[in-house]
């Protein structure tokens, strides 16, 4: 647990004080208000139409969800925008440890590769937390001008941490492969972009598979969660992504010994 | 303190190490030779527990590199030839964290931080981010890291690389220090250096242990190899050839002047035979000298690493 500490603690200093960090978070924070700014737009016009059909023919105002209609876009594009900005905060945590040479330090510490693995995917995911703590801003914008419900927004978050989990456990992945941050950066990025087009893919196929498609496509899993369900199903699914990316990673990093790669 | 035998490790089917075998004792200081290439980094590698073998075992203060890795982990340094420095951090946080995760007590981790700075006199840089030192502070703080936890064992691959005079000097001096209560192996191109610290060293070529004793002995034992110059009165061809017929006589090699370097079989003396044999064909012995002086460490070197001949001291 102490070594799981300290390197959560040392890779935890490094994101907050590396530039590239920054730019990634900078880079999520611009996308996501864009996103926010084109879906609040949209749904601005749309209440206002519908009102003025409703005066039209002399109707009641037609119910409009905020959570339906604003937040629930607004994660699916905070999702997308996690697919693409994430490979950019896991691509040092292996290869610039190969690289500068410090994976000798941590190889010959009396310290496991269990440890070194979940302390860096705990850094990561904390950052990647921090993130989305910033788009809270939009959200908390909404409840000022409306009246969302609160837990279905809270239940999005938990899906979009869970999301983020796995994005993360792949690029970690990617990032022990190789001791060039680029290539890390590439791979996880094309890998991510499968997953989602997998989904996609769903749509020009027969119903059976489809389902099985979208069932593989970790973007596919989010839409209940920000409808407010918690579904177990779609826990077990990310935990099982983030566990085999995980276990994964702690073999690859184990296997680089026997082949005596650095 | 360490025992490693018949250690051999292949990278795919190239072999890296093979049979390697020697023993350090406890407080000892242990000479790593060998040319580049020659396995060395390999070695410090399994005993560090970086990599394991393909064969063979190695013991650290009685643990075994592979199945007590942990408890051999806690017991040794390891600077290697890179130092593994985190170059976003400042010394002392970068030092604060190494012993951490090698497991120094929480309470004394700051005296053990602020005494390994100060044997490697790194003190006054220790808030500097550690990118912005220079070749020589990083290798120090190389150096600080390894022994940080107290090791037993320092395994310090090179350490002198990279220094000007004056710290090779003083990192010498440290290294010697450090022996008694540390067990100690250093490996290096600098010849030297193995003849000023270390009192024992092995000599590693292509993989094979070619020779390993106290350094002492070493340059003694090639010192029965005798080198004889001759200055004979006589024709040049069948000169050379009688004096390499003579009996012991493994090489002789024609100078200019009628001089001939004679290199005899090791511990037999060939000058009578010499003599007998240049007299009997009339020819002038005008001279007739030994050559021997000290080998240097250098030369045991040479002649071990470049030849294989050679390769049974």
């Amino acid at each position: 647990m102490r070594n799981f500490l300290a390197i959560l603690e040392r890779e935890l200093k490094s994101y907050f004080f590396s530039p590239v960090a920054y730019v990634v978070l900078g880079f999520f924070v611009l996308a996501t208000g864009v996103a926010f700014y084109t879906i609040i737009s949209w749904f601005n016009n749309y209440s206002m139409q519908s009102m003025m059909m409703a005066q039209q023919y002399r109707q009641m105002p037609p119910a409009i969800n905020v959570n339906q209609l604003a937040i629930r876009p607004l994660f699916g594009n905070i999702a997308i925008i996690a697919l693409l900005v994430v490979p950019g905060l896991t691509m040092r945590l292996f290869a610039e440890e190969k690289r500068q040479g410090t994976m000798e330090l941590l190889a010959t510490s009396p310290i496991t590769n269990w440890q070194i693995t979940l302390g860096k995917f705990a850094s990561a995911l904390i950052y990647y937390a921090t993130m989305l703590l910033a788009t809270g801003v939009f959200v908390g914008l909404l409840f000022i001008y409306g009246n969302p419900e609160l837990l279905p927004i809270l239940s999005g978050y938990l899906g979009l941490l869970l999301l983020g989990g796995c994005f993360i456990a792949l690029g970690l992945l990617f990032s022990a492969f190789t001791e060039n941050q680029i290539v890390a950066l590439a791979s996880a990025f094309f890998v991510n972009l499968i997953f989602v087009f997998l989904g996609w893919l769903g749509n020009f196929t027969g119903p059976t598979m489809s389902k099985v498609l979208g069932a593989l496509s970790p973007l596919d899993h989010l839409e209940d969660f920000s409808k407010g369900v918690i579904d177990s199903t779609h826990v077990i699914f990310y935990l099982t992504f983030i566990f085999g990316g995980l276990f994964l990673t702690f073999v690859t990093v184990e296997s680089s010994r026997w082949r005596g790669a650095r | 303190m360490i025992q490693v035998q018949n250690l051999t490790r292949y990278y795919g089917r190239t072999p890296a190490i093979q049979g390697v075998s020697f023993e350090v004792e406890k407080g000892e200081i242990l000479g790593f030779l060998g040319p580049n290439a020659a396995g060395k980094t390999t070695t410090m590698r399994i005993l560090t527990c970086y990599l394991p073998a393909t064969s063979g075992s190695a013991k650290v203060a009685g643990f075994d590199v592979f199945n007590q890795s942990m408890d051999v982990r806690r017991r040794i340094g390891y600077l290697p030839e890179q130092p593994p420095l985190y170059t976003d951090m400042t010394v002392k946080a970068y030092l604060h964290f190494v012993a951490k995760i090698k497991g120094v007590d929480p309470r004394e981790r700051k005296n053990r931080v602020n005494e390994v700075m100060e044997k490697t006199d790194i003190t006054e840089r220790q808030d500097q981010v550690i990118r912005k030192l220079s070749k020589g502070f990083k290798q120090r703080v190389g150096l600080a890291q390894a022994m940080v936890h107290n090791p037993d064992v320092l395994v310090l691959d090179e350490p002198t690389v990279g220094l000007d005079p004056n710290q090779i000097i003083e990192v010498r001096q440290l290294i010697k220090n450090l022996a008694g209560n540390h067990t100690i192996i250093l490996s290096t191109h600098i010849l030297p250096e193995v003849e000023m610290t270390c009192q024992r060293a092995v000599i590693i070529s292509r993989g094979r242990v070619v020779a390993q004793d106290t350094i002492a002995n070493m340059t003694q034992q090639k010192r029965g190899a005798g080198r004889l110059v001759l200055q004979v009165d006589g024709p040049a061809a069948p000169v050379r050839d009688k004096l390499a017929s003579v009996a012991g006589v493994k090489k002789v090699h024609a100078s200019s002047d009628n001089r001939y370097e004679v290199e005899s079989e090791a511990g037999r003396d060939v000058r009578r035979e010499l003599a007998q044999a240049v007299v009997q064909n009339g020819w002038g012995l005008l001279e007739l000298r030994s050559k021997d002086k000290d080998f240097t460490l250098e030369e045991v070197f040479l002649n071990l690493t470049t030849e294989e001949g050679g390769a049974n001291a």
